[in-house]
């Protein structure tokens, strides 16, 4: 079975496309973000999120009357299974919490407390200083290791790209009004750190294949080229590395669900931007103020 | 050089596997799991200032001690308790199933008073000896206390002083009893009847024998899962786990012919080693340790992608298969290893986000990236030797 042949593919043809589908990718994201907001957890934003389990289906309008009486009527309720239910609010009391256990076994004759998770303004505020920092870090750490593997210019295009890919994950978690807990950092980190390989494996071809430049042959011919040799190689790692997430996707459960769902977007949108976009930046840089080598 | 060095590379690659196969097996119980796997209490607390009782290291020291007391009272089985910072408490409770009853009993002050008509306070629980869980004629529970000397001087003089009034029992400024005194009680001793339900008397006798905090404190963090949602976590994970594995084995197989046959036993190499590396460093899997491990099951394989592309081309470039597959692993080397870098870069940073189970992500992850440059490189080369001769793939 073969998919790809190393056959000549103009990418760079189609790089002003590239260009505008990156930009539209990001600035909806960014949109995204800043219309819409980013649906944080109880990690970060703080609150109560209890998980209860019943003898029978129950409906979440059953429950909403229920956290009526409290004054609650305004949180999130999502059904986890017919049986389970996830209630999300501000930070309660303990003493909150057990009337409410109290109130669903009274109505429902039997209600069990199987999640909590509990977090403190206090806890989440520094949760989402440390996450700020680590992506910022992650970013810098890698740019610095690249520069200084790489030459600059290439160092900068992948990290460019690398960031528009981190941008995206959290874009469409935002559009999705996923919510946005330490998990989903977690993916986003990844990312940033994986969707960095295809392109090393692009450049590092790029500068292989500048040592032994034809007379002539255009700086957009080698690129091509080296995208085209290195084609099979970029789609199969992205591949098999996207085949163990799909599986958690469909069988891991629902908590990691979302988890693998922004590790899926990332794994998608870092191939693309390592096969159209780190290499054509570098191309236009080049060609703007070329370097003598 | 190196294929004179054939049978030793493999007799070393067949001792890491019987001795991972030792390490691993039987599985059952080798694999400690985190909270969120095997259900449990994350606690954290914090001691806060008030006007009456500001915090100070001593406070927050025996805050520790107290807990402790309270914690061993509840029979949870390795507890941990551990001060974080300046004035954090730390506590994890493997295996509670109530988590609510654990958080009351934690975080609770527990002052015990005892206050005359006019609201004084004339005696409180810090003179006390002992509490145990009773019952009255009536079988209902009620809590026996007995004071140590001093107490039981104060509370005769308070008795005394006091007869046919009634002298209130507060716990934490609530009035939980409001008995009459009908006679001095001189021998020290006093039952406290509450309309308890026996969970709340047997509560409230730990509080009491454990003594009461010195400062306020306050439950910022509680993650809690009850044990069964756990295992429903920890079969779903290992149903995706084991799902993935055999995705990536066909797909290498189906994509690179007997190369990936070779590449699959590395992989499976890989998840074997990684178990025991696991097991031997007494590392905590948590649900995220599970998203990681089939995370990185999926970039295992991504250094075999490498080396075989790098071989096909060298061997279309008209080398022989051997002077292909020298050459195809040695020119994808650099690439393997900037690449995994990178990505460990991130998983370290994964280290910094919380003590929570998010831990086990970044254990996992950096973990499988170290493990797998080893499998897919070093390892994957020994079985590529071996049937280097034997070998073909469509190029």
């Amino acid at each position: 079975m073969e998919f790809i042949r190393a056959t000549y593919i103009n990418f760079m043809g189609v790089r002003k496309a590239a260009y505008v589908v990156s930009l539209v990718l990001v600035a909806l994201s960014l949109g995204s973000v800043a219309l819409r907001g980013l649906n944080y957890g109880v990690d970060f934003a703080g609150g109560t999120l209890l998980q209860f389990r019943f003898s029978r289906e129950v409906a979440t309008e059953e429950i909403r009357g229920v956290l009526g009486s409290m004054n609650l009527e305004k949180s999130i309720i999502q059904r986890f299974s017919p049986t389970e239910v996830v209630i999300r609010t501000p930070k309660l009391s303990q003493e909150d919490q057990k009337r409410i256990l109290s109130l669903l076994k009274e109505k429902f004759g039997s209600a069990e407390l199987v999640r909590v998770e509990d977090v403190g303004p206090a806890v989440g505020a520094d949760l989402r200083r440390m996450g700020i920092v680590a992506l910022l870090v992650a970013i810098g750490g890698i740019l610095v290791y690249v520069a200084f593997r790489f030459e600059f210019r290439p160092a900068v295009t992948s990290v460019l790209a690398l960031a528009h890919d981190g941008l995206t994950v959290i874009g469409v978690v935002s559009l999705l009004q996923k919510e946005f807990t330490i998990p989903i950092l977690a993916a986003v980190l990844t990312i940033l750190g994986y969707s960095i390989n295809d392109s090393i494996v692009v450049m590092d071809r790029i500068r292989e294949n500048l040592v032994g430049r034809k007379k002539g042959e255009e700086l957009e011919d080698i690129v091509n080229r080296s995208v085209s040799e290195t084609l099979s190689r970029t789609i199969n790692t992205s591949l098999t590395t996207a085949l163990p997430v799909l599986a958690l996707y469909f069988f891991g459960g629902k908590m990691l669900q979302d988890f693998a769902l922004a590790i899926l977007v990332g794994l998608v949108v870092g191939t693309y931007s390592s096969i159209f976009v780190v290499s054509a930046l570098w191309v236009d840089w080049e060609k703007r103020s070329p370097r003598r080598r | 050089m190196r294929r004179r060095l054939l049978p030793w590379r493999l007799l070393v690659v067949l001792g890491l596997i019987a001795l991972s196969v030792l390490v691993v097996f039987p599985v059952r119980g080798r694999i400690r799991l985190g909270l969120d796997l095997r259900g449990g209490s994350h606690i954290l607390l914090e001691c806060v200032d008030t006007p009456e009782a500001p915090v100070d290291e001593d406070a927050v020291r025996r805050v520790v001690e107290i807990i402790r007391n309270r914690i061993d009272q509840l029979g949870v089985a390795e507890p941990v308790i551990a001060r974080q910072g300046e004035r954090r408490v730390l506590v994890q409770l493997p295996g509670v199933t109530d988590p609510q009853r654990a958080v009351e009993i934690i975080g609770k002050t527990a002052l015990l008073e005892f206050k005359d008509e006019r609201g004084e306070t004339v005696l409180t629980g810090a003179h006390l000896k002992n509490a145990q869980v009773q019952f009255d004629r009536l079988g209902r529970p009620v809590v026996a206390i007995s004071f140590d000397s001093e107490g039981a001087k104060l509370f005769a003089q308070a008795t005394t002083a006091n007869v046919g009034k009634p002298l209130g029992i507060y716990l934490d400024g609530k009035l939980i009893s409001n008995p009459v005194v009908q006679e001095p009680i001189l021998g020290g001793e006093a039952q406290i009847t509450g309309r308890f339900t026996l969970e709340e008397a047997q509560n409230l006798a730990i509080l009491l024998r454990a003594g009461a905090l010195p400062v306020k404190v306050e439950v910022i963090e509680n993650r809690s899962v009850e044990p069964t949602l756990g295992r429903d976590s920890v079969n779903a994970g290992l149903r995706a786990a084991v799902i993935g594995v055999i995705l990536v084995l066909a797909f290498m197989v189906l994509y690179y012919g007997s190369f990936g046959l070779l590449a699959d036993l590395a992989l499976l190499c890989f998840i074997l080693f990684f178990f025991a590396i696991f097991i031997g460093l007494r590392a905590t899997l948590t649900l995220p340790g599970i998203a990681g491990f089939v995370l990185t099951v999926g970039m295992a394989v991504d250094a075999n992608v490498l080396i075989f592309e790098r071989i096909k081309e060298e061997y279309r470039s008209g080398k022989t298969w051997r002077a292909s597959i020298d050459a195809g692993f040695q020119k994808a080397f650099r690439t393997i290893l900037d690449a995994n870098i990178t990505t460990l870069i991130a998983a370290v940073l994964l280290f910094s986000l919380g003590s929570g189970p998010i831990k086990g992500f970044g254990v996992t992850l950096s973990l499988g990236i170290l493990c797998s440059m080893f499998t897919g490189v070093w390892v994957s080369r020994v079985f590529v030797d071996l049937f280097a001769d034997r070998l073909k793939m469509r190029v």
